[in-house]
């Protein structure tokens, strides 16, 4: 038995993101009396490799093939379910991100795993194995039971704190027999994005809705975050009205984050707002109407202008940051 | 070229989820039942591709995985513009027997391109796409936000974590689709649904599929502490709570 942990990695590198999982299945191998096996796939070196040590992994899995240098569902979710079989994992965790959402249902039916997806608990009760996850966009949570051998948790980002531990951890290159030329996506162009926080790996995150008025107008709401560190993010009429880019939406069916702190700046808060947003740990509201619904989802308010507003916060976080 | 939608139907959006038989199950009492927001995109772009001849899209079929009440549903995808909808007439239980009752669909009809919602705002699993490509064993594309034809290839933009990449990928496949794929969802127009009325429906039954998951309760969020207000006048003290109060800053 053990616990499986699929890492990604960016150009070789680890994310706070690939941390929090392996806390967290450290976490339930506890909760099983049982061990976690990190998986990574991909060029990663050693020393970038025992970094998942620390945070519990007993075992490190590195799978090298340059096939898998593009994403590609299927055979990612071959190499992943093999790993699983050979470590005889009882438990398979996976990031409810973008590649986290592409693989885990494949692998789902590969292993006949049911799947508890944007999960951000532990889970409740090994026996019957049941898991806490979102549903009704944030409205409502679910108990769910997974009645399989073989249990898949896709973890919501930002719901999970590090946990460092002693560093155990053996490192294996380990070889996979499953046939990657299955693999068929074609990556033609990359556009990266570059030189910006990610919004779904921000901790912090400054937001704009339509009390902003204007495109011109998001000067000082953009260097709050600079100074903040925070990524930049808008509300669904901002990204409709061409304000601020699609990538910026945050909502229902933007983008869905969970920040450490989210301060809105403008934005009424709707419903499908609150559904993207509610999961953050604090968020702030700036509004010139007393009544817009957003201060029920905050906790801490200002009613008033915000070109009036904002400018202020800058120079007290930039005093802050001195 | 045929094209599949898989369409769910969900709570209208701004549904204020009531929970009920000691929070085993969601109230129902007046919802308005509406197509999953992320399908309603899907069919809407599968329509545009099928106007455009130089595609080669020749028919968009929808299917759904639910009892006879959900009709309404079905009804709604033809009057906006599909050609024929098929209905596995079983309640949708869970994320791996729906896709396995919509794989066999596809078996059966041999589409080549299948549109799946990135999730559906109901139940928030982002499955059933990727399930119904591995059942099938074909490639699947996720968080895609553009399909298009060059030179009768398809072409798709996908999100990844930092960026996007532009990719290639053969027919028949499964593109599990987000916002952006289609600017605005195609309203039904009086005529599309006095024609909907006659465009025909296929009612398959399930094949036996074991589940393997089960909710046995909800919960409502934890309810948030009251907001704290600060001075306009004295913004800096938003600053000063973050820091000192929250620690967030």
């Amino acid at each position: 038995m053990s616990v499986l942990v699929y890492t990604e990695n960016w150009d070789g590198k680890f994310k706070k993101l690939s941390f929090e999982l392996v806390s967290y299945a450290s976490a339930v191998a506890k909760m099983m009396n049982t061990t976690v096996t990190a998986l990574s796939v991909g060029k990663v070196d050693k020393e970038e490799l025992a970094k998942l040590g620390a945070y519990g992994a007993m075992k490190i899995l590195s799978v090298e093939n340059d096939t898998l240098a593009v994403l590609d569902n299927q055979a990612y979710a071959g190499v992943i379910s093999e790993v699983a079989l050979k470590e005889n994992s009882t438990v398979i965790i996976i990031s409810n991100n973008n590649s986290g959402k592409a693989i885990a249902p494949r692998l789902s039916v590969r292993l006949k795993a049911g799947v508890g997806s944007g999960v951000s608990k532990l889970p409740l009760s090994i026996n019957p194995f049941t898991v806490y996850k979102r549903t009704y966009s944030g409205n409502a949570f679910a108990h769910l039971v997974i009645k399989s051998d073989i249990r898949i948790i896709t973890l919501a980002q930002n719901s999970f704190d590090l946990a460092e531990t002693p560093n155990n951890a053996v490192i294996e290159n380990a070889s996979v027999s499953f046939d990657v030329s299955v693999a068929r996506t074609s990556v033609k162009e990359v556009k990266k994005q570059t030189g910006k926080i990610l919004l779904t790996d921000a901790d912090i995150v400054v937001s704009g809705g339509r009390g902003m008025k204007s495109p011109d107008n998001w000067g000082p709401l953009v260097e709050l975050a600079d100074t903040l560190g925070a990524a930049t993010a808008c509300s669904r009429p901002v990204s409709d009205e061409g304000w601020r880019s699609h990538e910026e939406h945050t909502g229902q069916t933007g983008k869905i984050i969970a920040p450490n702190l989210y301060i809105a700046v403008g934005i009424s808060g709707a419903t499908q707002h609150l559904a993207g947003i509610s999961s953050s740990k604090y968020i702030v509201a700036i509004n010139t109407d007393k009544d817009a619904p957003i201060f029920e989802a905050a906790q801490y308010g200002i009613v008033g202008d915000a070109m009036k507003i904002l400018p202020q916060l800058v120079s007290a976080a930039k005093d802050l940051k001195k | 070229m045929k094209i599949l939608v898989c369409i769910s139907n969900v709570p209208d959006t701004t549904t204020k989820i009531k929970l009920v038989d000691g929070n085993a199950s969601i109230d129902t009492t007046g919802i308005q039942w509406v197509i999953n927001p992320w399908d309603e995109l899907s069919l809407t772009r599968a329509l545009e591709l099928k106007d455009d001849q130089s595609t080669g899209v020749k028919s968009v079929t929808v299917a759904h995985v639910g009892p006879a009440s959900s009709e309404p549903t079905i009804r709604k995808a033809l009057a906006i513009g599909a050609d024929d909808a098929i209905r596995v007439n079983a309640e949708s239980s869970d994320a791996y027997f729906v896709a396995a009752q919509l794989a066999e669909v596809v078996k059966k009809e041999q589409f080549d391109i299948i549109l799946c919602g990135i999730e559906s705002s109901d139940f928030n699993g982002s499955a059933v796409g990727g399930m119904i490509s591995e059942f099938l064993g074909i490639p699947s594309v996720s968080a895609v936000s553009s399909i298009s034809f060059d030179g009768g290839n398809p072409v798709l933009t996908r999100d990844i974590d930092g960026g996007k990449e532009i990719v290639n990928v053969p027919a028949p496949f499964v593109a599990i689709v987000q916002k952006g794929i289609a600017k605005e969802p195609r309203i039904a127009a009086m005529r599309g649904i006095m024609l909907a009325r006659t465009k025909p429906v296929k009612v398959v039954e399930p094949v036996a599929v074991d589940l393997l998951t089960q909710v046995i309760a909800f919960e409502k969020p934890a309810p948030r502490a009251a907001c704290k207000f600060i001075d306009a006048a004295n913004p800096a003290q938003l600053i000063d709570l973050l820091k000192n109060e929250a620690k967030v800053i």
